[in-house]
């Protein structure tokens, strides 16, 4: 009864496009044009990674192996060489744990707590403060990066881990201030006034009302910090040391060395190893980071 | 009687702009107090210097004979609801009514009392344990209004607390909010924009414009005999009509155009000869006729009218093309062009000077 009722309704507005439109198709065979192009790379890295020498002098570079072997991909890590030292990426990998892991939550902390005071606790500088960190996220680093030795120096920690971990601290701290300001304040000021007539202070309101609240911009902050220090090459060469070079240039050091024979799957699986942890991070928080971003974009 | 509530001389300067000037007020006891003004006249920001969430410039601010005026919203014995409702998102409405009782360290048998009691004024138990992302608007304005009440405080801060709601809801909660009033008798301060949640709520209406209290008064005084021409324009819907015109024959008669409207009986001050005067008349207090009387009816001619459901709302049009509008029974419906004649109530009319706009 229900259906023949139903099917004397005719429809109204128009007809469900056809999965096969000409639209749709063109935009897929755009989309999987793109992929392809992104992922050849990738496809050809994974594969030459997984040969030997003589496959690879063979030349296909497109044609996977039949004898795929690890072997390079533990050579990468524990035996490639620079130079006279054949440790592989394994301590440069290390080194750059002991960087970022620190970077990422100090500047985290500090800039979320500096722009939660610039968004809800005016005060007299605080359109002063908001000026010098916009001017200060946009000054090219290379400018600084003299003065950052001779300060590093001075406190006595040049050549080693923390002065890495000082200057990416430090350099995190305008533009990750300036998205945790102008996320707190797109979040509604009346929460904050209630909180404040419940009787919850300066730190109260922070931990308990707003945190909660803030996982996206959170994941936007940790992405943005994981990924641009653990890329970064330019303050590891220059701050760490050569003892404590992180693993990009670590990576660097044994593509570039000139002794022997140009070991491509060496090179390849090191690569990809490098690249690893901030594709893990992509891939694990992808939904998060799509609605940090839009959350962040709202005020300014 | 003993003031609740007393604001003295406050001033409150955002940088060079004067929000609030120079302003006193006093709430008595259990006394429910409705600040209403068009957007921008200060009355939200009144309210917030009396919470403390604003430091004011120049004044005091006293709450229950005590000076609270550099006091932390905490500490000053309110409880305050907002427009958007301000739950906090991450806690169960349990957890926002509580939050502020933790704080306060109060023992968990208090707080399960007060909870208790709150859900049970509010009918909210079964919404304890749920998210107020899971309420609708109302539920979510009733938990707000719980969080005010379990604090147990004298003095009730609402900073229009329906203006998100949809109309049906609104004047529920209006009549509930009444109730609760009636209940609690606790002094509210209550913010709006909205005249009839103005007139139906408060025991005093403050009618606040560019920072200043215009009148302070009961309702029924407010709309009957507006201080000023502003207050008079704001209140009343459709708003009051104004004759432009000049009082005569000292001050015993108002000349508008031709007519001349005797105003022996009207309710207020010395008229005197006024060179301009406006007078003022409500659509309710017109009486439509057919028949001319000269001294007490003002002729004009039938625009439109609007059936309204319970009344009808007849636009005309008097000399020199002032329009008027007059409230009539629904039935009686007016043929455009039709010529009338408009009998004035002079005991409910009102005149304005027209250089100071202050009621005669």
């Amino acid at each position: 009864m229900a259906m023949s009722s139903a099917t004397a309704i005719n429809p109204s507005g128009a007809k469900p496009k056809p999965f096969f439109a000409p639209g749709r198709v063109l935009i897929y065979t755009l989309l999987i044009v793109t992929s392809i192009y992104y992922l050849i790379p990738l496809y050809v890295m994974i594969i030459t990674s997984l040969k030997d020498l003589d496959q690879i002098r063979e030349g296909n570079i497109f044609i996977p192996t039949m004898q795929p072997s690890f072997d390079a991909w533990v050579k990468a890590w524990s035996q490639a060489c620079t130079g006279l030292n054949c440790t592989g990426l394994a301590p440069g990998f290390w080194n750059s744990v002991f960087i970022t892991i620190p970077s990422v939550i100090v500047s985290i902390a500090v800039a979320s707590i500096s722009g939660y005071s610039l968004a809800n606790w005016p005060f007299k500088l605080a359109e002063w403060c908001f000026t010098i960190l916009l001017v200060g996220s946009f000054i090219p680093y290379q400018v600084f990066l003299y003065p950052l030795v001779i300060i590093t120096r001075e406190m006595g920690i040049y050549s080693t881990l923390y002065a890495v971990i000082f200057v990416h601290t430090v350099f995190g701290l305008p533009i990750l201030t300036l998205l945790f300001r102008n996320y707190f304040a797109s979040l509604p000021e009346e929460l904050f006034k209630a909180a404040r007539v419940d009787g919850a202070g300066y730190w109260r309101i922070f931990f308990r009302i707003l945190v909660p609240m803030s996982l996206p911009i959170f994941t936007v902050a940790v992405i943005l910090q994981v990924t641009g220090i653990w890329n970064d090459f330019l303050f590891g060469v220059i701050y760490a040391g050569p003892t404590n070079y992180p693993m990009t240039v670590q990576l660097n050091n044994i593509v570039n060395s000139l002794q022997g024979v140009k070991e491509y799957n060496v090179e390849m699986a090191a690569t990809i190893l490098t690249g690893l942890v901030p594709l893990t991070i992509y891939f694990l928080s992808g939904k998060y980071f799509v609605r940090g971003i839009a959350a962040g974009a709202v005020k300014g | 009687m003993t003031n609740s509530i007393s604001i003295k001389d406050l001033t409150l300067n955002f940088g060079a702009v004067s929000v609030l000037k120079n302003l006193n007020l006093g709430v008595a006891e259990g006394e429910f107090v409705v600040l209403l003004g068009p957007s921008g006249c200060g009355k939200s920001t009144l309210l917030n210097c009396l919470a403390g969430l604003l430091d004011i410039s120049e004044g005091e601010v006293w709450i229950k004979n005590k000076n609270v005026t550099w006091a932390e919203p905490s500490e000053r014995g309110i409880g305050m609801v907002f427009q958007s409702y301000a739950l906090y998102p991450q806690m169960t409405v349990r957890g926002n009514l509580t939050f502020g009782l933790k704080i306060a360290k109060m023992p968990a048998a208090e707080i399960e009392k007060r909870v208790a009691r709150a859900a049970e004024i509010l009918q909210i138990g079964p919404l304890l344990d749920r998210k107020p992302g899971a309420l609708s608007g109302g539920q979510r304005q009733r938990v707000a209004i719980g969080r005010a009440l379990v604090r147990d405080v004298d003095v009730f801060l609402f900073d229009e607390p329906l203006s998100n709601l949809d109309a049906k809801l609104r004047s529920e909660l209006r009549v509930e909010i009444k109730r609760l009033h009636e209940r609690l008798k606790n002094t509210m301060v209550y913010v709006t924009h909205d005249q009839i949640e103005a007139l139906t709520l408060a025991d005093r209406i403050a009618v606040m414009r560019g920072g200043i209290i215009q009148q302070l008064a009961a309702p029924q005084e407010i709309y009957n005999r507006p201080a000023n021409l502003f207050v008079a324009g704001f209140i009343g819907s459709p708003s009051m009509n104004f004759l432009h015109g000049a009082t005569v024959d000292g001050g015993r008669a108002f000349q508008f155009g031709a007519t001349k409207v005797d105003l022996a009986g009207y309710d207020g001050g010395a008229i005197l000869d006024r060179g301009k005067a406006i007078l003022g008349l409500r659509p309710e207090h017109l009486l439509i006729q057919t028949n001319a009387e000269p001294g007490h009816t003002i002729a004009a001619s039938v625009e439109i009218d609007e059936p309204m459901g319970a009344d009808s709302l007849v636009w005309l049009e008097a000399e020199g093309g002032t329009k008027m509008s007059v409230r009539v029974p629904v039935e009686r419906r007016m043929a455009r062009g039709t010529n009338v004649h408009l009998k004035v109530d002079v005991s409910k009319a009102s005149i304005f000077d027209t250089g100071t706009e202050q009621r005669v």
